[in-house]
């Protein structure tokens, strides 16, 4: 089939008469030509969507050692560059994820009031991270937390614990240390 | 004299708290209709825009709403302030005036100089060149003299307090304060669109068609008032101005005072009925818990519509089935649908700003809040 074709098309050319075969031929080809180019130029696009590096910070970070924190505060060190709020509270720790569950704007952690505040639509959470203001319709997540083998506290991004799903009743959820 | 702006001030922040303010938007809404032979005098009507305009020098003289009215953003919401009063009394005026002439047996103010024949070129297209030019000309002095807003590099760890949205969408912002992201941000905004387009195939009337007119439109007139002018404009100026740090309402004229942290402890339908009122715990599954707001909500879309043509006061079930009627039934329920869309947005702010009510049915396990 492709050879008839190829040889239609090519003797079209030799002999410079353009048939109706021919002519279909030359436009079924320019057509599969062109649907070539684009598929790869898709190719090409898609192939931005896996970067050879890839400047992120890791999922998973040591967040200091355990007597750093503080009782009933909320560290923001690690906010800007890994997104998270460590929690130390009497029985232990707990990471908060830092993007409000109504639209994800970063909220505000406000020390005087004991909440977080999103200044995008008003949404309030607590500081164990359960909604009570504004249209945030469920707490914010919390991250999976642990102690690494130096002594100092992990916490691990790609696990996610979300309290509307009981998970914050998970082992993972929380890391048991009395002040 | 002091004391005078300052109790002109007071006053004014008080009328914008959102419920007054609000409640004078939508009475507004139905007192032009009702009264727009009135008000539409030129004499009156400009007196109004003067009276308007001193205010608003004088609320200018206030370095906190000064500093709100002259941010490169908010000028052209001031602009369009003052444009859609200007236009909406010139739509009325036009309407009130061919009213009077339909009366008394006249033509309209559209049909005047009817048989005078004039040509695009050069007519129309000269006008439109010079306006061109005009246009251009104020948007190069704009750019040239209005700084852009910009502010420090964007940062996934500080968002801006107040965070808004650019100005033509702060209606929709404040529409996500009451609703889920899914419903105000995907729902509502796409049956907004659809409605309006929906528009011409849902009116068959052919009053109104190439000229004013309020009294043969009254119902239209101030059903599109209420959806545009309040629901859109009035919530624009109510996200420019009334919106400060941590999404907080404050006065115009209120120091914008990060620290304001008003008791705004929002509960479900759900909350309300089974801790608030029947002093019990929440029921496990969700089903049960949400059957009261599930049957509201049904109620209100699928009930509601058949008992619109049968209120028995005020004429309104007659002119609601003459409306069926002359519609047709298919015609008539979309409409309705999309009416009774329309004020859920009204009836869930006053619900969220009277009663803290956050969701009438909260599914947070299927991601399902209304």
């Amino acid at each position: 089939m492709a050879f008839r074709v190829f040889r239609s098309i090519n003797k079209a050319a030799l002999s410079g008469e353009v048939t109706r075969r021919s002519f279909v031929n030359w436009l079924g080809l320019g057509w599969l030509m062109f649907t070539a180019a684009m598929g790869a130029c898709t190719a090409a696009m898609g192939r931005f969507m896996m970067p050879n590096v890839l400047f992120e910070p890791p999922m998973a970070f040591k967040a200091g050692f355990p007597d750093e924190y503080q009782e009933g505060k909320v560290d923001i060190r690690w906010k800007a560059k890994y997104g998270v709020w460590v929690v130390r509270e009497k029985g232990g720790f707990y990471a908060l994820s830092t993007v409000c569950t109504h639209l994800g704007c970063t909220p505000n952690w406000l020390s005087a009031d004991s909440k977080f505040k999103c200044p995008c639509h008003g949404s309030g959470f607590y500081i164990t991270g359960i909604h009570f203001e504004g249209p945030a319709p469920r707490p914010l997540e919390r991250y999976k937390i642990s102690l690494a083998d130096d002594g100092q506290i992990l916490v691990d991004k790609s696990k996610i614990f979300q309290q509307e799903k009981g998970q914050w009743e998970d082992a993972e959820a929380y890391l048991p240390m009395s002040a | 004299m002091e004391a005078a702006s300052d109790t002109l001030k007071m006053i004014i922040n008080k009328i914008c708290e959102p419920e007054p303010f609000f409640i004078l938007m939508v009475l507004w809404c139905f007192a032009s209709v009702i009264w727009a032979d009135k008000w539409v005098k030129p004499k009156i009507a400009f007196t109004m825009m003067g009276a308007f305009f001193l205010l608003y020098l004088f609320s200018l003289t206030d370095s906190n709403f000064y500093s709100i009215a002259t941010k490169g953003d908010n000028i052209p919401i001031i602009a369009m302030l003052f444009m859609s009063v200007y236009f909406t009394w010139l739509g009325f005026w036009r309407g009130v005036e061919n009213d009077k002439r339909k009366a008394e047996g006249r033509p309209m103010i559209e049909e005047e100089g009817k048989e005078v024949k004039v040509l695009v070129w050069p007519h129309l297209i000269y006008i439109e060149f010079i306006v061109g030019i005009f246009c251009t000309a104020l948007l190069v002095v704009w750019s040239i003299v209005i700084m852009a807003p910009l502010e420090e590099p964007a940062s996934s760890a500080a968002t801006p307090n107040p965070s808004k949205a650019p100005w033509y969408f702060l209606g929709l912002q404040e529409m996500l304060v009451y609703f889920d992201p899914w419903m105000a941000g995907v729902v509502a905004p796409s049956l907004i669109i659809v409605g309006l387009m929906a528009i011409p195939y849902l009116d068959k009337n052919p009053k109104g068609n190439g000229y004013y007119t309020i009294k043969e439109r009254w119902f239209a007139i101030s059903f599109f008032n209420f959806g545009y002018l309040v629901l859109w404009m009035a919530l624009i100026f109510l996200g420019t101005v009334m919106r400060g740090p941590n999404w907080n309402f404050f006065g115009p004229f209120d120091y914008w005072d990060v620290h304001k942290q008003p008791v705004l402890n929002n509960l479900n339908l759900s909350e309300l009925f089974f801790i608030k009122t029947l002093d019990m715990g929440l029921p496990e599954h969700w089903l049960k818990r949400e059957a009261l707001g599930i049957a509201l909500t049904v109620i209100y879309l699928f009930v509601l519509p058949v008992l619109f043509d049968k209120v028995p006061f005020f004429k309104i079930g007659e002119f609601f089935k003459k409306m069926r009627i002359e519609m047709g039934a298919v015609r008539y329920y979309t409409f309705i649908f999309l009416f009774l869309t329309m004020m859920s947005l009204p009836i869930k702010m006053v619900l969220r700003w009277t009663v803290n009510l956050k969701y009438v049915v909260a599914i947070p396990e299927y991601f399902f809040n209304i």
